[in-house]
């Protein structure tokens, strides 16, 4: 059961992001990540991290994609143009580099990790126990990036106002 | 059970697509979209590794990540939105200033 | 005072601070009397020093000091002593006579320059220089080692660079082309080649005998330290850096170009002292050479060679004072000669009377030079004896001692050489120096009726304007006569009274110089008779000349011409002074420069091209590279990529 599941959801994610790649119209590609975070908020879930497969849903999708659609729609972006590479350099490398990439790191994956995953205790991937460790264990952590996130807030303000002439 | 490996396979899949997606798109936004994607498939790593060692460290790193993750997107967008009224475009083939 | 020996070359310096750094500033009678009394003073301290030297026995009069450690050298070799060398000073009966000459005669030719300089800018330049030379000079003559001699014998030889040089921007020269500069120039240059050649005798010594103090080689090479190849070879290479100091073949070609130089510098440098440089130092080397005789055959030749090449060209020079360059170089000649036939104390004789006329006589050009506001050609000259009165006595004093007439000075120290190289048995080098006797008395005397008798030849505006000096150049001019005729007087050969021995300049210097062949042969061959008449013979000789001068120059007028012209092919080589200059300047100069062009070539186009090579290259490099700013953020994303995919290959492989 997991597995189909696990499969479905991998597939549709990636399926998803090639979208997000591949498609012309802005609003296309992001509607496609939207999915994409969704199916894998899923995954999170076959994962047994209930809780961060939430917040992924409420943050990333809810949230960060809101925020990126909005600014699409302000922008009023149209289609984008064909992506004419910059010089047979980029269009000889690009493609080779990316699957080097992919190769490299998915022949390392692949040999390092073992193929079982063990049982997962109680309580594991539960809102409490994740919420316990944030808050002793990284609690200066925490409080540094509830800073960072004030001050991206501004930034972002102080970015993006008109200036006043 | 799901195989690990599987698991880890797919968040490279994930990643690549997204340095794919760097790459060669050419609309700012775009860009930023697939640097999402990047993100995510590190987050999708880092669970599968937490449901390895069994732990909750991993996953409060994934709470972590996807917090900068929104910072950054919020003040990326505003970035570009300061681009596009300077130049009128987000084709970052345009903004080609620092070349020799 | 023994002690303070080291004052006396220090004393003059304070001169040269002062009028240094003050002397633009000061008035020229104050700039005169600083000069004039650091020297005076150093006179002083010199004659107080010698008077305590005199008090010592015969055997013992030898006053070392030092300044302290110059160069602790520590092993030369292996094994070795460790080697000093020190700031030495020492007083001997040598270096006594050397100081008393130098200070005295300098002493006058400084009173001399403040009225001779009166007018030229530059006067307290010119006190700066000439003291910081009597500086030099006297740091040459009381160095106790050869290395403290050779840091005097530079000095001198900067000096005269500078003093020659002095009317820097005035040309000199019309056949050659030279101006003062140049020829101060040159005058550096061909000392230079005579320097060379002595560092490296001064190196084989220090090798060999692990010290340059005087006193140190001559017991070393007693002891029998020293091949005799080596001794020869540091014989010949000490007397070539004296060939060029002393003006002899080959490297005499600087001293007539050094008339360039304001009259009483051609007096003090080129007459009195610094070409005397040689002459001394070959004698303190005496113990040296008397071990190597190929080397003083050398000695001999070159001075008698020397003594005749120079006084032919003497015979048809037109300049006054070239004349007398001439005569120096011949005169030199003479002292070298005497040096190696073994006379040692006859060749320092010389040194002194020579000092005294000669010093006399260009003084008395310069009074005719400044008297007629710069005339210098012969030529154009004469009938001055009624208007340079004191000039012209002083003048003909001078020229009747450097002829050799009795009972002037000249006559003793002449004949004292003469004798030397007759009685050790080298009869061609006495013959060659007879006729250069000759030959002295003929040229001299062509000078002095050229100059002071006749009509005047010159503008005739410039005659009625002619003057004699002022009493601070007459003054001295007659202290030099007065010296050029008794000074002798200290030099009777026993030969003259009888068997009397008042020879003191002899006594006072033997202890300090080797026992030559002339010591040896003394009274033992040939007897007082043959002195005697050789004597007669040199005094008929002088006359000789100086008759035929009269003749020629006062009695016949155009005989001088007809001479010149049934002798012309002669004539025309003394004239253009055998052609050695150009030569020189064929020979050694031109492919000098070709090679100076070519070293100058390669270091503009080789070296400065690897230079600017690596420049270029690191250019191109940077054409190259600058390639990848391309200005476009996809590219500089695959680039990173390609980055992190090298990394990941490497930790794959690892």
């Amino acid at each position: 059961m997991e597995q189909i599941a696990f499969f479905v959801l991998a597939l549709l994610s990636i399926a998803s992001a090639l979208v997000v790649v591949t498609n012309r119209n802005p609003i296309t590609s992001a509607v496609a990540l939207a999915f994409n975070l969704v199916s894998i908020a899923g995954l999170y879930m076959v994962l047994d991290a209930q809780f961060i497969g939430l917040l992924q849903v409420i943050v990333y999708a809810g949230a960060i994609m809101v925020l990126i659609l909005f600014v699409i729609m302000l922008l009023n972006l149209r289609e984008e143009a064909q992506a004419h590479p910059v010089g047979t350099f980029q269009r000889v490398l690009a493609p080779v580099a990316t699957v080097l990439f992919a190769v490299a790191i998915g022949r390392g994956v692949w040999l390092s990790t073992p193929p079982v995953f063990p049982a997962a205790s109680a309580g594991y991937g539960t809102a409490s126990s994740v919420g316990r460790e944030l808050f002793t264990t990284f609690y200066y952590p925490f409080e540094a990036i509830s800073l960072l996130l004030v001050v991206a807030m501004v930034g972002a303000v102080l970015l993006a106002k008109k200036k006043l002439s | 059970m799901i195989d690990p490996r599987l698991v880890l396979l797919v968040s490279a899949a994930l990643f690549a697509i997204g340095v794919a997606g760097v790459l060669t798109r050419r609309g700012a936004i775009t860009i930023l979209m697939c640097v999402e994607l990047m993100l995510n498939a590190g987050n999708l790593a880092f669970i599968a590794f937490a449901r390895l060692f069994d732990g909750p460290e991993a996953q409060i790193y994934v709470f972590f990540v996807m917090t900068l993750a929104a910072a950054e997107a919020a003040a990326g967008l505003a970035i570009v939105i300061a681009l596009f009224r300077l130049r009128g475009t987000t084709d970052v083939d345009e903004i080609n200033l620092l070349k020799w | 005072m023994l002690t303070l020996i080291w004052l006396i070359p220090i004393l003059p310096l304070a001169g040269v601070a002062i009028n240094g750094l003050l002397g633009r500033r000061l008035p020229k009678a104050a700039v005169g009397l600083i000069g004039c009394g650091v020297i005076l003073a150093s006179l002083l301290l010199s004659v107080g020093a010698v008077v305590e030297l005199a008090k010592l026995p015969a055997d013992a009069r030898h006053f070392e000091t030092s300044l302290g450690t110059w160069m602790p050298l520590g092993e030369l070799a292996p094994g070795g002593a460790g080697v000093t060398i020190d700031w030495g000073f020492a007083l001997d009966p040598l270096s006594a006579v050397m100081i008393l000459v130098v200070t005295g005669v300098g002493f006058l030719i400084h009173v001399y320059s403040v009225g001779y300089m009166e007018h030229e800018e530059g006067f307290a330049r010119f006190f700066v220089y000439i003291n910081l030379f009597m500086s030099m000079m006297l740091t040459l003559v009381l160095g106790s080692n050869l290395l403290v001699t050779f840091v005097g014998w530079e000095g001198v030889g900067l000096c005269s660079y500078l003093l020659i040089g002095f009317f820097y921007d005035r040309p000199f020269d019309e056949r050659t082309g030279l101006s003062c500069a140049d020829a101060g120039r040159k005058a550096f240059l061909v000392n230079r080649i005579g320097d060379f050649a002595f560092v490296i005798g001064m190196l084989y010594l220090i090798t060999t005998f692990g010290t340059l103090e005087y006193r140190g080689v001559a017991e070393a090479i007693e002891a029998g330290a020293g091949g005799h190849a080596l001794l020869v070879a540091v014989g010949i290479l000490l007397f070539i850096g004296a060939c060029g100091k002393s003006a002899q073949i080959p490297l005499y070609v600087w001293l007539p170009d050094a008339m360039a130089g304001p009259t009483p510098v051609s007096a003090l440098i080129h007459a009195a002292t610094m070409v005397t440089a040689g002459v001394y130092m070959v004698t303190r080397m005496s113990t040296l050479y008397v071990h190597a005789p190929e080397a003083m055959a050398v000695i001999g030749l070159v001075g008698a060679a020397t003594a005749i090449f120079a006084a032919t060209m003497g015979i048809t020079a037109t300049d006054i004072k070239k004349v007398l360059a001439y005569s120096t170089v011949s005169q030199l000649g003479y002292m070298f000669a005497a040096a190696g036939v073994g006379a040692w104390t006859a060749a320092i004789f010389h040194l002194m009377t020579h000092a005294f006329f000669k010093a006399l006589l260009f003084l008395g050009a310069g009074s005719v030079i400044h008297g007629q506001h710069g005339e210098q050609d012969i030529t154009r000259m004469g009938e001055l004896r009624v208007k340079l009165p004191v000039t012209f006595a002083t003048f003909v004093t001078g020229a009747l001692a450097i002829a050799g007439i009795f009972p002037l000075a000249g006559f003793f120290s002449k004949d004292e050489i003469l004798w030397g190289a007759f009685s050790s048995g080298h009869r061609v080098i006495w013959l060659m120096l007879a006729l250069a006797a000759g030959l002295t008395a003929f040229y001299m005397f062509r000078l002095t009726f050229l100059v002071f008798y006749g009509r005047y030849r010159g503008d005739y505006h410039a005659f009625e304007h002619a003057h004699e000096s002022p009493k601070s150049m007459t003054v001295p001019l007659m202290v030099l006569a007065a010296l050029s005729v008794i000074g002798g007087w200290i030099g009777v050969p026993a030969a003259l009274t009888r068997g009397a021995d008042v020879n003191l300049f002899h006594h006072w210097l033997a202890p300090a110089v080797a026992s030559g062949a002339h010591e040896a042969a003394e009274g033992a061959a040939h007897g007082a008779g043959t002195e005697l008449s050789l004597m007669a013979l040199a005094l008929a000789v002088a006359l000789v000349g100086i008759g035929a001068a009269w003749v020629i120059y006062r009695r016949r007028r155009g005989l001088a011409d007809s001479i010149a012209a049934a002798f012309r092919p002669v004539y025309i080589l003394w004239r253009n002074l055998y052609w050695v200059d150009e030569l020189y300047e064929a020979a050694v100069i031109r492919p000098f420069y070709a090679v100076s062009r070519f070293s100058a070539g390669f270091d503009k186009w080789v070296i400065d091209g690897l230079v600017n090579l690596s420049a270029i290259l690191t250019d191109i490099v940077g054409q190259l590279l600058k390639l990848f700013q391309t200005g476009y953020v996809r590219n500089y994303a695959l680039l990173f990529l390609m980055g992190v995919v090298v990394v990941l290959l490497f930790l794959a492989t690892v």
